[in-house]
């Protein structure tokens, strides 16, 4: 019986050796991580300063020494992120030449390397949407049936129904989704670039976005079974082989049947 | 056996029972004039055949229902999405079925093909005057047949119940509800309730495969009836008079190139179907009444009524509590409705104008009626600014340019356009004209180049022979020095006279505007000076008899 009863300082004791296991456990793990971190932090410093000085070269002019914005010129780009750089400079958008009203998709400038640099610059001055993993944006799992319905409610209204663009007013146009990567896909959602509005996790979550991306990537990607795709704008290149090319061979048909001229012996 | 025998053979033994053997005859008999513009109508005659055949297939697979399935058929990029079983059977059809999408492609061609050939072909008739007396029922039933084949068309296209096509369904919807009044009853009628209801595809189906194809036929049959009974119309030309038809007869001459031109016509339709995708519903995915994609067209045939709603400002007025959705009613019945009203009073204004109640079998060369010319000219250009309205976003898109830059060209153009269109097609007739009239009077030029006595060079020229002379179709008896001075008469004619006869002076003066073939006579009269009075109520259009009396060598007037 006595083996059942507990000595009354057991419970401290149990508390008391929690807390040193815990705090064992929790120097070793921070002591681990300090070591494996150190160089990082380097690295991490070293890569901003270079993105420091790649942004000072080649976007300072237009967002200012601290990327703080010039009035009336470019945006600040305190709070955008990593994952807006990503997107602007990888699609080619950023550095911009000229202020217009829409850049548009172009061979990046910068290489990848360069690129991260500046993303690491512009997060460690406030943070924002990073740059999605390759498990984010990943299509492995993802429903593009659902993704159709979203893209359908979401994003067709501007970017058409299958992602062959349009236009929008005021001169504004939504691009084509042919070129962009399953990143760059994330990001638009995520940053909302120009005309375009964010969509951040809660609005769309990180699983829908991969449904959409999985939509996206999936459609430009399947053959048209019918033959040529006509541009896969609908029903107006349509019309315009039906005249220019159906009826056109048809009246050359006629007029060659009818160019057959027989002397006929009648009346 | 000839086949000549096998005909013939059959031909008495049917004639044995049924003693047909005189229709027969007359049949095989009918005469075909030799010009390509009267095969436009072949076009689309054969294009509905092609339409009940493919159809036919169709609906053999598709399922008019709106009942919600989840899908699982073979398109795997939509597994498990919701749609309606039209649309889930359409994927069937594309995917699934042996040889489906083919027929499904063939289906549209053919849709826009035989749209496309009505199209060419009241063209033809209009800008040739083949309309004329005694041809106006006939051309008020192609009217008919042109209004149907839009109806048809739309209807087909909303079938499969896409994203597309119910946003066509859509506007459908609001344009019956913009109708003063009865626009909301209606719209419950046709959808059953509420939009969209369940109602609306198994009723369009009915409408589709049903009710207008029945329609189509009994108007085609009555058309083709009426064109056999009155025979062709014919192009000017040497010994073509209002009195017969000069061509080639049905059998067998006709028949084999018309025969032929129907597998010209599958042929064409079978190659496009193979090659060129249309109308892809899978990449539009099914109909979701709460999403609306940028690029939302209709066929082209609906394209300018799409383009008039575009192309209006947004007015709506409250007027004793109701809306009154003019910025939908206008542009959606307003274009079409005065097209084809005028188109269907114009035989009748053309007549009462002219005062010409003659027959006519010859037609008009196009820039021998200027002004008819240009008057549809100026419908096809209003239509055509309409048209590119309809596609301003994908205009906005392909040309880089702002979207309402383009809506706002298109608002003065439907106005500017046409206007410009009527005087330049004038001029361009009138232009036509005098060459003719040079032709006529200084003969074509051979090419032989003569060296003068005094060293400079002139072509020779030889005058028109008899053939060429009268395919230029020109009223020849105005090249006689016009002895009728009566071209100035000072009493108008009693119907000239009064309100409403000046206008219909004016007009007639108008219309009949035409090179005269004196005129470098130097005379009294202008441009116009035949047509307007005197002996010319119907001093232009008389060409066809004056033809005909030249040829018998006469010099009446007709
Ligand atoms: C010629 C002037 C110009 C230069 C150079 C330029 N930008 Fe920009 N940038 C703009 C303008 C204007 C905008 C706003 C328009 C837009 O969002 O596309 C913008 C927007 C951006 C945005 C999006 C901001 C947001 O709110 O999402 C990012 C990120 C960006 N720039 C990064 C860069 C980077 C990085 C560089 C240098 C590699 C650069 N820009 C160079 C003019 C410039
Ligand atoms: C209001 C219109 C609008 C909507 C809705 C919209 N976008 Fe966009 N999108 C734009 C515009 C405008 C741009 C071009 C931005 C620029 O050039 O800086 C764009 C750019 C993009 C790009 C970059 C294209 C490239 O060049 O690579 C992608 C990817 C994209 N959008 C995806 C989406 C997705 C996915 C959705 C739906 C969740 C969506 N968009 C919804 C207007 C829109
Ligand atoms: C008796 C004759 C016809 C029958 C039985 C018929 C039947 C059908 C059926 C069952 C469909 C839906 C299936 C599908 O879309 O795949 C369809 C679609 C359609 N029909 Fe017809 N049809 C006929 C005539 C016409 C005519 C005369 C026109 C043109 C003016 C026309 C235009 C269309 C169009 C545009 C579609 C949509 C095709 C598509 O899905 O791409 N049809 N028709």
């Amino acid at each position: 019986m006595s083996s059942r009863r507990r000595h009354p300082l057991a419970p401290y004791a149990v508390v008391v050796g929690g807390l040193l296991l815990t705090g064992i456990g929790y120097a070793a793990v921070t002591a681990a991580g300090d070591a494996s971190a150190s160089p990082a932090r380097i690295t991490q410093s070293a890569q901003i300063a270079q993105g420091h000085a790649i942004f000072l070269e080649e976007c300072a002019t237009c967002h200012g020494q601290f990327a703080q914005g010039t009035p009336g010129v470019a945006p600040s780009l305190i709070g955008v992120g990593a994952a807006a750089v990503d997107f602007q400079t990888s699609t080619g958008r950023m550095p911009a030449k000229e202020p217009s009203a829409e850049n548009d998709r172009k061979p990046p400038e910068l290489n990848p390397q360069e690129i991260a640099a500046v993303a690491a610059y512009i997060e460690s001055l406030g943070g924002g949407p990073t740059i999605p993993t390759s498990a984010q944006v990943s299509q492995r799992g993802a429903n593009p049936g659902f993704g159709q319905q979203l893209f359908v409610a979401d994003c067709a209204q501007c970017h058409n129904f299958d992602g062959a663009g349009g236009a929008l007013t005021y001169g504004k146009f939504a691009p084509p989704l042919t070129k962009s990567t399953p990143t760059q896909i994330f990001e638009a959602m995520l940053t909302g670039p120009e005309a375009m509005p964010v969509f951040n996790n809660t609005t769309i979550t990180p699983q829908e976005k991969r449904d959409i991306i999985a939509y996206i990537v999936q459609t430009r990607q399947e053959p048209n079974p019918g033959g040529f795709s006509l541009g896969r704008i609908g029903p107006v290149t349509e019309g315009l082989v039906a005249f220019l090319g159906l009826l056109l061979a048809m009246v050359f048909a006629a007029m060659w049947i009818t160019a057959k001229h027989r002397k006929i012996p009648n009346e | 056996m000839s086949i000549d025998k096998a005909l013939s053979g059959t031909g008495s033994w049917l004639d044995d029972r049924l003693h047909g053997a005189k229709g027969l005859r007359t049949f095989f008999r009918k005469i075909f004039p030799d010009h390509w513009t009267f095969l436009l109508g072949e076009i689309a005659l054969y294009s509905f055949i092609i339409l009940l055949l493919t159809g036919t297939f169709l609906a053999l697979f598709f399922k008019p229902s709106m009942t919600e399935v989840v899908y699982h058929g073979s398109y795997i990029k939509l597994d498990g999405v919701h749609m309606s079983e039209a649309y889930a059977s359409t994927l069937n059809i594309s995917f699934d079925v042996r040889g489906g999408l083919l027929m499904r492609q063939i289906h549209h061609w053919a849709a826009d093909l035989f749209v496309a050939a009505i199209l060419a072909h009241m063209l033809r008739i209009f800008f040739t005057g083949a309309y004329r007396k005694p041809r106006e029922i006939n051309w008020l039933i192609g009217l008919v047949l042109f209004t149907l084949s839009l109806l048809e068309g739309l209807f087909g296209y909303s079938l499969p119940d896409d994203l597309l096509s119910g946003a066509g369904l859509r506007i459908t919807q609001g344009v019956l509800q913009s109708i003063p009044i009865v626009g909301t009853y209606l719209s419950f009628f046709l959808f059953g309730g509420q939009y969209p209801g369940t109602d609306i595809i198994p009723r369009l189906y009915i409408l589709h495969v049903l009710l207008i194809p029945g329609l189509f036929m009994a108007l085609i049959g009555a058309h083709l009836f009426i064109m056999f009974h009155q025979k062709h119309t014919q192009m000017p030309g040497k010994g073509r008079t209002n009195q017969n038809v000069v061509g080639a007869p049905m059998y067998p001459y006709f028949m084999a190139k018309t025969g032929a031109f129907f597998f010209f016509t599958f042929a064409v339709l079978a190659l496009a179907a193979t090659f060129a995708q249309i109308n892809p519903v899978w990449l539009y995915g099914p109909y979701n009444p709460l999403a609306i994609s940028a690029g939302s067209q209709p066929d082209f045939y609906m394209g300018f009524l799409e383009g008039a709603l575009r192309i209006m400002p947004p007015w709506q007025w409250v007027v004793f509590g109701h809306t009154f959705a003019f910025n939908v009613f206008i542009p959606a019945l307003l274009p079409l409705g005065g097209i084809m009203t005028a188109a269907a009073l114009w035989p009748f204004l053309e007549q009462w104008i002219t005062g010409d109640k003659n027959e006519h079998h010859v037609n008009d060369r196009p820039r021998n009626a200027p002004t008819r010319t240009a008057l549809g000219m100026a419908a096809v250009s209003f239509y055509g600014v309409l048209w590119a309205e309809g596609a301003n976003d994908v205009l906005a898109q392909h040309f880089n340019v702002p979207l309402y830059t383009i809506t706002w060209i298109a608002r003065f153009a439907v106005f500017l356009v046409p206007i410009f269109t009527y005087i330049i097609t004038k001029r361009i007739c009138l232009g036509l004209q005098r060459k003719d009239l040079h032709l006529i009077q200084h003969g074509v030029e051979t090419g032989i180049v003569r060296q003068l006595p005094s060293g400079g060079f002139i072509e020779e020229t030889r005058p028109l022979d008899e053939e060429e002379l009268a395919a230029l179709g020109r009223p020849v008896a105005l090249a006689l020095p016009s002895g009728e001075g009566g071209a100035e008469a000072e009493v108008p004619a009693p119907d000239m006279r009064g309100g409403l006869g000046r206008v219909k002076a004016r007009l007639n003066k108008i219309v009949n505007e035409s090179v005269p073939i004196d005129e470098h006579g130097a005379n009294g009269h202008g441009a116009n000076g035949h047509g307007a009075n005197g002996h010319g109520a119907n001093g232009h259009s008389a060409t066809a008899e004056d033809h005909a009396a030249v040829s018998s060598g006469s010099d009446d007037e007709g």
